[in-house]
């Protein structure tokens, strides 16, 4: 992507969380809070000592890593709205196989662990994917009916074989985790945790993935335009599949480190709502896998914001959902402008002139 | 055993409506070529306000009835509202209509929650409509429990689906709708405004969730909670598909997924050893596995359905 359209696209998106932000005033100003106090909060309590800063790292973890499979399955043409799902699926499988591996050396039990959630998530992708690519069922629906039933049964899972069975308390969550497999720390007293390697190696991973690879070439071929790619050979099915597959795996892995890094223990609503946030991300990142760094560290911020919302504020933490929702509407609404070659010309023109001859000879 | 069927039936009537309701709009959209996804949003948005009228008029005490009606007329007209919000992204702007929805989804059920926590605050009761037994037929054994004793609402959702019927297959608008959603551009050619009878079915669709969100609240429910919806919104999505698009079928469609949930009702209020959360998976699972048999009924919806129409493009 040449220069002027990376700055003409960032400029989109700056203008669409503006809006988004007005919205979200206009919101405040409805429930009776202070809109400036509310932002100032929002933006500013992150950057207030190292352990807030960490804790916007720590969200950036499940973030970054739903966000990049949410790029693989979009970039393929289709929509996975299940890494609720399959993220629950995945903090299952850790979770069971995080006890049987008890008395392995660490290096051999996280891994372990990590691939069964990886498996476990990946498999909960499949259904969808196989759905979709063989009986045209929507995506949309079969991945949304999966994640109540993926939650129904997480929440079977911590309150009967997965049980703490020295709890007292009577709520429904596992035991801790053994040490060997729980992710450690980078500094003390901060919940930053080694997930980060993970997010970021997957970074690497699915960038080489669509853009090196023929799998990813396909997988883009298929979603740029499924009849074109299966005029040029492309079996467009099974490149649904795969991609449906990654992107579970992916939100299974995310669900693992979120229980190993900074859980500890398998308990109610350990997704809090990653998996619709990562679609966010993914969007607000433009499915570029290196985009959803920022993308995800801006969203990290959000959703820090919650628990300050609530301590220092009246206004409801819901209120972070509601600034997502709107931010994937107004996203959405300005592909049209982000993708009109007629507008990115006039701004180019108006911009870059002294880019015209550079762009001739390239 | 008897008594289980019973109330079974009768919880299935009640139950229905919200669904029902709610996948009627929903056809209305998609016979217009809209998948709106965001129905979940719009149904949270309506139960808010149908809870919200009643309890700051006479907060958990009885209210007058014109109170209540007020309730599920406000759910409905800003359901319209965020129906035009939604046209707005995905007819004017021509977004991608499934993501476009899940935005949706987020923001209604992120502003329903948001204000219900800083108007209402915690767990609150309204009195909400009454059952009312119709004199005389409700005396009919079994059949009277089953079918006459409901809320007024009840009888008003149901009087929808013939009224819906008739409106999309006997109507000069109806028409409109359907050729909107099948062939814009040959609609287009005739002088029929597209982009407006998408904006109006989504108002309609938008007004028809609200009322079933304010529904939940007032007649079913009687309290709000942030996850009251819980899906319905979605179900009723995945039931046009189940009903073909047509509103005999989706109302057969409803009563069958209430039927399911309310029977898993029933059984984990008696049989104590199964795990009920794999009762509750349920309906979710029936969803999925009709839509995977169903696959001819793709054929019998509208052609145009999901794709934004551009005036410019010739194809």
């Amino acid at each position: 992507m040449s220069n002027y359209k990376l700055i003409y696209r960032i400029t989109v998106l700056t203008a669409a969380v503006f809006i988004a932000l007005l919205v979200g005033a206009a919101i405040i100003i409805a429930v009776g809070g202070n809109v400036f106090e509310t932002y100032w909060i929002i933006l500013s309590m992150p950057f207030k000592n190292f352990r807030s800063l960490c804790e916007v790292f720590t969200r950036m973890i499940p973030l970054m890593i739903i966000a990049l499979g949410i790029c693989v399955s979009s970039r393929c043409g289709i929509n996975n709205i299940g890494a609720e799902g399959q993220m629950h699926m995945g903090v299952v499988a850790a979770c069971a196989v995080a006890f049987a591996v008890q008395g392995l050396p660490r290096l051999i039990a996280i891994p372990l662990c990590i691939l069964a959630a990886a498996l476990a998530g990946g498999a909960y992708g499949f259904v969808p994917g196989f759905l979709k690519a063989k009986l045209e069922v929507s995506e949309l629906l079969s991945t949304v009916m999966l994640n109540y039933a993926a939650a129904l049964f997480y929440n079977f899972c911590i309150r009967v074989p997965l049980r703490d069975p020295n709890d007292a308390t009577g709520t429904p969550m596992s035991a801790r985790l053994p040490d060997n497999t729980l992710l450690s720390k980078f500094f003390r007293g901060t919940s930053f945790h080694g997930g980060i390697i993970l997010a970021i190696l997957l970074v690497v991973v699915i960038y080489v993935l669509l853009f090196k690879t023929t799998w990813g070439y396909k997988m883009r071929a298929a979603g740029a335009s499924a009849r074109a790619a299966r005029y040029g050979g492309i079996n467009v099915p099974k490149y649904l599949i795969i991609a449906m597959v990654i992107s579970g795996a992916c939100a299974g892995m995310a669900g693992a480190t979120e229980l190993m890094g900074l859980q500890t223990r398998a308990m109610e609503n350990i997704t809090s709502g990653y998996g619709f946030s990562g679609i966010v991300v993914a969007l607000f990142a433009s499915l570029h896998p290196i985009a959803v760094i920022p993308a995800a560290f801006f969203f990290g911020i959000l959703l820090y914001s919650q628990v300050n919302l609530q301590i220092l504020t009246s206004v409801p933490p819901n209120l972070v959902q509601t600034i997502q929702g709107v931010i994937i509407l107004i996203i959405v609404a300005l592909q049209m402008i982000i993708n009109n070659p007629y507008s990115q010309e006039k701004f180019r023109k108006r911009f870059f002139k002294n880019q015209i001859k550079d762009i001739k000879e390239a | 055993m008897g008594a289980i069927l019973v109330n079974t039936l009768t919880f299935t009537v009640r139950f229905s409506v919200a669904l029902l309701i709610a996948s009627m709009g929903e056809m209305f959209n998609q016979k217009a070529g809209i998948f709106n996804l965001g129905c979940e949003g719009i149904m949270s948005m309506g139960a808010f306000l149908g809870m919200l009228i009643p309890f700051s008029v006479g907060g958990a005490g009885a209210v007058p009835g014109y109170v209540n009606i007020l309730g599920l007329v406000v759910g409905a007209l800003c359901g319209a509202l965020m129906g035009l919000l939604f046209g707005l992204v995905v007819v004017t702007f021509r977004a991608p209509q499934g993501i476009a929805g899940i935005g949706m989804q987020m923001f209604g059920v992120g502003l329903a929650g948001t204000f219900f926590r800083s108007f209402i605050g915690g767990q609150q009761s309204i009195t909400g409509i009454e059952s009312v037994a119709i004199p005389g037929l409700s005396k009919i054994p079994v059949l009277g429990d089953i079918l006459f004793s409901h809320n007024p609402v009840v009888y008003f959702a149901y009087l929808l689906v013939p009224l819906a019927w008739f409106v999309i297959y006997k109507t000069p608008w109806g028409m409109k709708v359907r050729a909107v959603g099948t062939f814009p551009l040959a609609a287009d050619s005739l002088g029929i405004k597209v982009n407006r009878i998408r904006y109006q079915s989504l108002a309609v669709g938008g007004a028809m969730a609200g009322f079933a969100g304010a529904f939940l609240t007032l007649c079913q429910a009687k309290q709000f909670s942030a996850g009251i919806i819980n899906g319905r919104g979605f179900i009723a999505v995945a039931l046009v598909y189940f009903g073909q698009w047509h509103p005999v079928k989706i109302l057969m469609g409803a009563i069958l997924f209430t039927f399911a949930e309310s029977l898993q009702r029933q059984v984990q209020m008696f049989g104590q050893a199964f795990p009920y959360e794999f009762l509750a998976m349920l309906p979710y699972i029936l969803v999925i596995v009709v839509l995977a048999f169903n696959r001819k009924s793709n054929k019998f919806g509208p052609a145009a359905l999901g794709k934004p129409f551009n005036r410019e493009m010739r194809v």
